[in-house]
């Protein structure tokens, strides 16, 4: 980190985006961070060089990065959520065509209905997403004194489970629980999908069920593997392309 | 004002399992048919090819061959005194969007469904009395029987390419074959597909408490196959991408394989892809229709295609929605119980229990389509007696996998944290290590399940969205609690090392998460213009050159998957309309 010039040390940046506002936060999509240089790289992995936010804006990276790194923290059987890639995952989907509400039904008018009749808020999952981080942040500083991606382990231990058991209300935010099952699904895809969309880096997630992936053929196998462990060397679409 | 184009033979509407049927029959016929299909056409060497295919995120969480919402969905309620709402995105089922339909994406379960539901309401009254049915359940006669239908089944087993084995040959009890299963004329078109270990385990434990396994017949070629139209398909690769994905392999019996590559031959046919048909057109006398609006929804311009004969072969519900728009017969009111458009919507039931075992290696991504082992022990066996239960119907229970990937799936033992070091440490443990039983249980026709036209929310072309009337009934809940007792009395027999028990559902029919793509009804057929909308024959009541195919013409849904009469019924309807219909157009019943 010494060796970094200030303007890519990225806490500091951080800090002067969140106090200068919007100009600073601007200039965020222009700066490349070295996602190897904030993150201890595991031996078996080189996480490439982040290519930078397209939706998060500094305080919801912020918010990401804590809550992936938390919910898959780095052991003896995985990198951390960052060093997976599950921040980029996320971002992209966020970016991307799922995020804007793709094959979603936006017209109104908009009810709350009943749960049996699912979704039906008027927002895309990156709308749901941004006003989640937001709201989940004043709650955070209204009870732990700071935001989600500075409180202690134990706090953002607490504060999820609030989230998902409903037990957290946002003041003129959407429904907490709608955030986190959105937060959570995409901590999920982002583990265990295919890594051409940014997450499941090194296929460290499907390395750690034993999930092969994109395999050709198991006509044999099904009989050969029988009761049998499989060889764990995943392969992804990138690497039969 | 739309453009009218030159009158054709046929139309047909949606080319999937049913059109593409029919599309064939008729061409072959001599008939000029246009196929108009809502999605685009994909192929399985552009399309479905390695290793682009195998991509979960896409095809699963993504629904990429599925319908899309943002232009058409439906409205949902579980009863008639609430408000219903728009179903923002797909979850409990998916219609599929593409040439091929959802023939492309399903599994390849194929049943024959017996007398034991074309015959519900007579078979039950005669055995049980009148009075076991309760008042508000609508069942009734299909108007068809087993016996007609059985060389039909024959045929579309023959087209899909369906592994199974017989257990019932001519009377003659077959071993390792469903002994419950009503008398067929000839084994299954290809062997059975290799057991997974799962579904050895379940066979074994089904067998050892007096039941009767038999492996699930699937239309996942067990070999290399050859069908009466020339396609070739692969053998099965047991990839574990088949739920909701294109066959790379060309196993699956997918109509894209099967049958629109010889209908593309004909010089009889035309296809015309991103076609989106908004109604039917009627002539001013009501009784016959003269054609077809649609979009092209690549241009948005509007086009009128008339038609000697129209044929729906559109998904279950799609049919249904174009019936309720063209304003063909009479819309049902559950307040009355007067109507026929919309009654009898039917669904399925089901539920699972979840079994560890140390040290074990299922490698669920290893499986076909229907890889599973069944028992119709409380499904098509009529000797199994309701009354000691209470309901009508039953559940077939089956163990094994079907397309287990990781998204979606990762079991973990109950009381396992959802984050964290300790819930990785348990799904890798556990992810190798268990295996499902599952239950797929009937939905009998109720009053108060419709389907009919939301006053409040529109598609994007202008029309008002379906509206979907739904809940599970006490016959529901009363045949998933004795099906949970099965399913977790076998699961203990296999003493797991953890078990997550099956438990009935009883809560409301909810829109998320994806339960079962098998919506039924709507349109159903009958021997009565009063009490159905179709004839045996599937021609409308209302309109002799209209002939409304699919799933939305069972009176009422089994527990087994609807793919199997869907494709006898298309043979059927073409049968009527070649030998009957082309030679004196007009009503084929009078009723």
């Amino acid at each position: 980190m010494k060796d970094k010039p200030e303007g890519l040390n990225r806490r500091a940046f951080l800090k002067s985006a969140v106090a200068g506002g919007a100009a600073a936060a601007a200039t965020a999509a222009t700066v490349v961070l070295p996602q190897s240089a904030q993150a201890q790289a595991p031996a078996q992995a080189t996480p490439p060089a982040s290519p930078g936010y397209a939706f998060l804006n500094p305080e919801e990276a912020a918010f990401v990065e804590a809550m992936v790194n938390h919910m898959v923290p780095a052991d003896a059987l995985t990198p951390n959520g960052v060093d997976l890639g599950l921040n980029i995952y996320i971002d992209r989907a966020l970016a991307g065509a799922w995020g804007k509400g793709d094959r979603m039904y936006m017209q109104g008018p908009w009810k709350q209905g009943v749960p049996s009749q699912g979704y039906q808020l008027p927002l895309t999952p990156a709308e749901l997403y941004r006003n989640g981080i937001a709201a989940a942040n004043i709650q955070c500083i209204k009870t732990y004194g700071k935001p989600f991606d500075k409180v202690t382990d134990a706090q953002r231990e607490e504060f999820l489970r609030a989230l998902r058991d409903g037990k957290v209300v946002f003041e003129n935010g959407p429904p907490a629980r709608a955030f986190f099952n959105t937060a959570y699904q995409t901590v999920m895809e982002g583990m265990f999908g295919d890594p051409i969309y940014g997450g499941n880096r090194d296929k460290a997630g499907w390395k750690l069920i034993g999930f092969p992936g994109v395999i050709a053929v198991h006509s044999q196998d099904v009989v050969k593997f029988r009761d049998k462990a499989y060889p764990n060397n995943p392969v992804g679409i990138a690497d039969m392309s | 004002m739309a453009k009218k184009l030159k009158e054709v033979d046929v139309v047909i509407v949606g080319l999937g399992w049913t059109g593409g049927i029919l599309s064939k029959e008729l061409t072959d016929a001599g008939l000029k048919v246009v196929a108009l299909e809502r999605g685009g056409n994909r192929t399985t060497q552009d399309d479905y090819a390695l290793p682009g295919v195998r991509d979960e995120l896409r095809y699963v969480v993504r629904h990429d061959l599925m319908q899309n919402t943002a232009r058409d969905t439906l409205t949902v309620r579980n009863n008639i005194s609430q408000e219903a709402l728009p179903m923002r995105r797909l979850g409990s089922f998916l219609p599929g969007e593409v040439v091929g339909g959802s023939g492309v994406h399903w599994s390849g379960h194929t049943w024959r469904w017996t007398d034991m539901e074309l015959k519900v309401r007579s078979m039950y009254e005669e055995r049980y009395g009148k009075k076991y049915i309760p008042a508000d359940m609508t069942i009734q006669d299909w108007g068809v029987s087993y016996a007609e239908l059985e060389p039909y089944y024959e045929k579309f087993e023959r087209a899909a390419a369906v592994s199974g084995k017989a257990g019932n040959l001519r009377g003659q009890i077959q071993e390792g074959g469903n002994p419950f299963e009503a008398p067929r004329q000839n084994e299954y078109a290809l062997p059975p597909l290799t057991k997974i270990h799962a579904s050895e385990m379940f066979n074994a434990a089904a067998k050892n408490l007096g039941y009767h396994p038999f492996p699930r017949p699937s239309a996942n070629a067990s070999r290399p196959y050859t069908n009466q139209y020339g396609a070739q398909f692969g053998a099965c690769e047991y990839c574990g991408y088949c739920q909701r994905f294109g066959c790379e392999a060309n196993a699956k019996g997918s109509p894209h394989v099967a049958i629109i590559p010889a209908v593309m031959k004909s010089a009889n046919f035309e296809l015309r892809a991103h076609s989106w048909v908004t109604r039917v057109i009627k002539d001013k006398s009501g009784k016959r229709v003269t054609g077809v609006l649609y979009i092209n929804v690549l241009t948005g311009e509007e086009f009128e295609q008339p038609a000697n004969m129209v044929i729906l072969t559109a998904f279950a519900l799609n049919n249904v929605h174009i019936m309720l728009t063209s304003g063909i017969g009479q819309p049902y009111d559950p307040k009355t119980g007067k109507g026929v458009i919309g009654k009898n919507y039917c669904y399925q039931t089901g539920t699972s229990a979840t079994l560890f075992f140390e040290g074990k290696h299922f490698n669920p991504f290893m499986n076909a389509g229907g890889s599973n082992d069944t028992i119709d022990d409380f499904n098509t066996n009529w000797d199994f007696d309701r009354s000691k239960f209470g309901y009508i119907g039953g559940a077939n229970i089956s163990g094994g996998f079907n397309t287990n990937l990781p998204i979606g799936y990762r079991p973990v033992p109950r009381g396992t944290p959802q984050w964290g070091r300790e819930w990785k440490a348990a799904t890798a443990k556990w992810y190798q290590a268990a295996m499902k039983i599952d239950a797929s249980g009937a939905v009998m026709a109720n009053r108060y399940n419709y389907l009919d036209l939301d006053p409040t929310y529109r598609n994007a072309f202008g029309q008002p969205l379906m509206r979907m009337t739904f809940d599970y009934k006490e016959n529901e809940h009363k045949m998933g609690q004795h099906a949970a007792q099965v399913i977790n009395d076998i699961a203990k027999s296999m003493n797991p090392t953890h078990f997550t028990p099956a438990v009935a559902r009883t809560d409301p029919w909810t829109v998320v998460p994806y339960q079962s793509t098998h919506n039924t009804g709507g349109t159903i057929m009958g021997v009565n213009p009063k009490s159905s909308a179709v004839n045996r024959y599937l021609q409308s009541w209302d309109c002799h050159n209209l002939f409304v195919v699919g799933a939305n013409v069972f009176a009422h849904n089994s527990s087994y998957n609807p793919t199997g009469p869907v494709g006898a019924l298309a043979y059927w309807t073409a049968d009527a309309i070649r030998n009957q219909y082309l030679k004196n157009p007009g009503q084929l019943v009078h009723a």
